[in-house]
């Protein structure tokens, strides 16, 4: 699956999520649970002492790591190396897809499970391996979901949030499920059909929520024990990471550990902290025997030295996605990207470019909820105002009326005579769409603007000329006012 | 024998150009001036660390037991009966042996796992009704065992059989992730072979995918449970 999700245009995209209402609720539900959660754990919870000590202490080793990252990864991929593993630097999606299907095809694989990684969907890595013959099985149970029903992710934590029981029921179906609608069952299910899938796998791939320098190692943070069983049985194992997703030291990797599992999902940690360092060859029965780390660029040095540097800090915890109010008007899928939300808005014209992701950071009212959430402190909010200016600015191509629209206004506003013309001429342009004194139904650019609200029907006294008649006046009580109103 | 790396230097030289950053060069690593982290229940006393411990126990699902090196071989055996029994695999530990839990394992004829005999570890793992293991370390703020995984001590028999019961020596109980992180690093500094995989694992596996419902017990094990040896 790629970055992309969909085909269609953002705003079309956007009209047809606002009106699935199960769609709706169910993510605004999960935004509310989720939020809660992690209010609750993070400033909510005494004991931790002050939360933003902790965001501090997450901004400061996230940025030390980001300007020195490639010293991190060579000690990164020298330890890596010396415990037997191997190291393979991706600079695109397609280097990175071509070195793990060669690794499947020396191994022979046959059958391949994955734990839940947003990286190997970034890179249509699935795809790839099935063109090979490879049987490759999602197993994270959101991920298993949508690969039984050909759906995508909505989210970067809850990937199926947008899916209800009877949906998912009816999609097991096709794998021989007769049961009912009942979560425990659903779950029950797929832990019965996966299991002998797991202990019989040749390969295993998973992403990498951290990879710690100086030892080599990779940590996994998850529930489900899919993540255990996947970096267990098979006797290949083949790690994706983001190369910005490392830190210096164990040291770090506590605070970055801490800040993800209470961020994202409320726990003090999650069930499974997995930290995994190569041992090739090594005696265990339930080990893998061979290692792979492949550090995935694919876009992500296009921040680096940038204003947006800061965008490749994130530790993917979707907090700043669970706060936002236009995700949970239009759900994942609008944005068009596996990344959505405000991180998503700043991070795939990083990687995908403004040609297809340009529309993206105006999906935001710009409230900063994101910015105040995020346990890192990435200031995503100016982030995507710095996009829509780069955007403008030629970046991406505004469409062509707009840009038109842009410099004709730029033109009848520097010039006194035609924005004087201009200001006398609205009141009677616009006179036939007026009803009961405002403009329900606007045309042209003005459409998307009344489609929400009504339009006030323009003054035929302009400000100027209000200035000039009162400015002699002396000022009523009424115009004074009382201050209360403030 | 050293793995291969491939494609490195180009990759590295074109983020360290846009770093400005002579590739590869270690830079001086800060004082970080935030660590919260070291000041978290720094004056905890033991009591109130297993305190801590039991009361995380609770929203995990995960069921603790107290007891003391004299009753624990006793208290064990009553758990296991409580379980239903079934068949049973244990880690190669010798504390199980120094904890005096040996005629416990011999009574419920426990699978003690034994790398020598491949794959068969892996199919008694995975047809058995309960796993034992011995922790490491014990977080208290999560209820989180800290498991050094390694030939012996195997991963498969906290993770295979529905049900856990991991034995939790009182003097293991440190607050949280950071002491465990320490420990860690104090193994790297000494020179010991850090294990190849390190599990901190709090309580039963679980899952809220579907309509954000919490489901116990998806891959990994259905219940779990600790006992909490006072004088160990």
């Amino acid at each position: 699956m790629p970055m992309k999700v969909g085909n269609q245009p953002f705003f079309k995209g956007v009209d047809e999520a606002i009106h699935d209402s199960f769609m709706v609720n169910a993510v605004s539900s999960a935004q509310d649970g989720l939020r809660g959660r992690k209010l609750s754990a993070t400033v909510g919870d005494d004991a931790l002492g002050d939360w933003e000590e902790w965001r501090s202490a997450g901004e400061e080793i996230r940025a030390h790591t980001l300007n020195n990252l490639d010293y991190y990864l060579k000690q990164l991929s020298d330890n890596f190396s010396n415990r037997g593993g191997h190291v393979f630097f991706a600079e695109t999606a397609e280097e990175a897809r071509e070195y793990i299907k060669k690794v499947c095809k020396e191994k022979n694989a046959k059958h391949v499970v994955k734990a839940k990684s947003m990286v190997t969907e970034e890179i249509s890595l699935n795809e790839a391996l099935e063109e090979e013959g490879c049987e490759v099985l999602e197993t994270d149970l959101a991920e298993f979901i949508l690969q039984v029903d050909h759906d995508q992710p909505s989210h970067i934590v809850v990937p199926s949030v947008h899916k209800n029981r009877q949906q998912i029921r009816d999609a097991f179906k096709k794998l021989g499920y007769e049961g009912s609608d009942d979560p425990k069952e659903l779950a029950g299910f797929a832990r019965k059909t996966l299991r002998s899938k797991f202990l019989n796998a040749d390969v295993g791939i998973t992403g990498c929520n951290f990879a710690v320098a100086d030892t080599g190692s990779i940590c996994l943070v998850t529930n489900e024990g899919n993540a255990n069983m996947v970096t267990s049985f098979p006797e290949t194992q083949i790690t994706v990471m983001g190369m910005e997703r490392l830190v210096p030291t164990w040291k770090e990797l506590d605070v970055v550990v801490s800040l993800l599992c209470r961020s994202s999902v409320g726990q003090r940690l999650t069930t499974y902290v997995t930290d995994i360092t190569p041992e090739a060859n090594q005696e265990a029965v339930d080990s893998p025997k061979d290692y792979h780390l492949v550090i995935v660029d694919a876009g992500r040095s296009n921040a680096l030295g940038t204003d947006f540097q800061s965008a490749l800090h994130c530790i993917r915890c979707a907090a700043c996605i669970n706060v936002c109010p236009v995700y949970r008007h239009i759900g994942g899928h609008a944005y068009g990207s596996i990344y959505p939300g405000p991180i998503g808005a700043v991070l795939s014209p990083i990687l995908g470019g403004y040609d297809a992701y340009g529309k993206l950071p105006y999906a935001s009212s710009l409230c900063a909820a994101c910015s105040e959430a995020c346990p890192v402190k990435i200031p995503l909010h100016k982030l995507l105002i710095r996009h829509r200016q780069k955007y403008v600015e030629g970046g991406g191509h505004p469409p062509i009326m707009e840009k038109a629209a842009m410099k004709g206004f730029g033109i009848g506003a520097s010039s006194s005579p035609i924005f004087k013309a201009g200001v006398k001429m609205a009141p009677i342009m616009l006179k036939p769409l007026v009803h009961d004194g405002s403009i329900p139904k606007g045309p042209g650019p003005m459409k998307p603007w009344t489609h929400g609200r009504d339009l006030p029907e323009p003054s035929r006294e302009n400000f100027r000329a209000w200035f000039k008649k009162h400015r002699d006046q002396p000022m009523t009580s009424h115009d004074k006012g009382t201050g209360e109103s403030l | 024998m050293n793995g291969t790396i491939e494609n490195r230097d180009s990759f590295l030289k074109r983020i360290a150009d846009k770093l400005n950053r002579v590739p590869g060069e270690a830079p001086e690593k800060p004082e970080w001036s935030h660590s919260p982290q070291e000041h978290v229940y720094e004056d905890y006393s033991e009591d109130q660390l297993v305190e801590m411990m039991k009361n995380a126990c609770e929203p995990i699902h995960t069921k603790a037991f107290e007891t003391t090196s004299a009753k624990l071989a006793e208290q064990l055996d009553m758990l296991i009966t409580e379980y239903g029994a079934g068949k049973i695999v244990a880690t190669k530990d010798a504390r199980f042996n120094e904890f005096g839990l040996k005629d416990v394992l011999e009574k419920y004829q426990v699978y003690t796992w034994d790398y020598s005999e491949g794959h068969k570890n892996i199919d008694k793992a995975a047809e058995a009704a309960i796993g034992l293991s011995i922790c490491d370390v014990m977080l208290a703020e999560s209820a989180t065992a800290g498991l050094f995984n390694d030939k012996d001590k195997a991963r498969s028999v906290s993770l295979l059989p529905e049900i856990s019961i991991v034995i939790v020596p009182k003097s293991r109980i440190v607050p949280r992730l950071t002491q465990a992180m320490q420990l860690v690093e104090n193994k790297v500094k000494n020179g010991e072979k850090l294990s190849s995989y390190i599990n901190f694992i709090s309580g039963p596996s679980n899952s809220a995918d579907i309509e954000m419902r919490l489901v116990v017990g998806v891959h990994g094990p259905i219940k779990v449970a600790y006992l909490i040896v006072s004088d160990l």
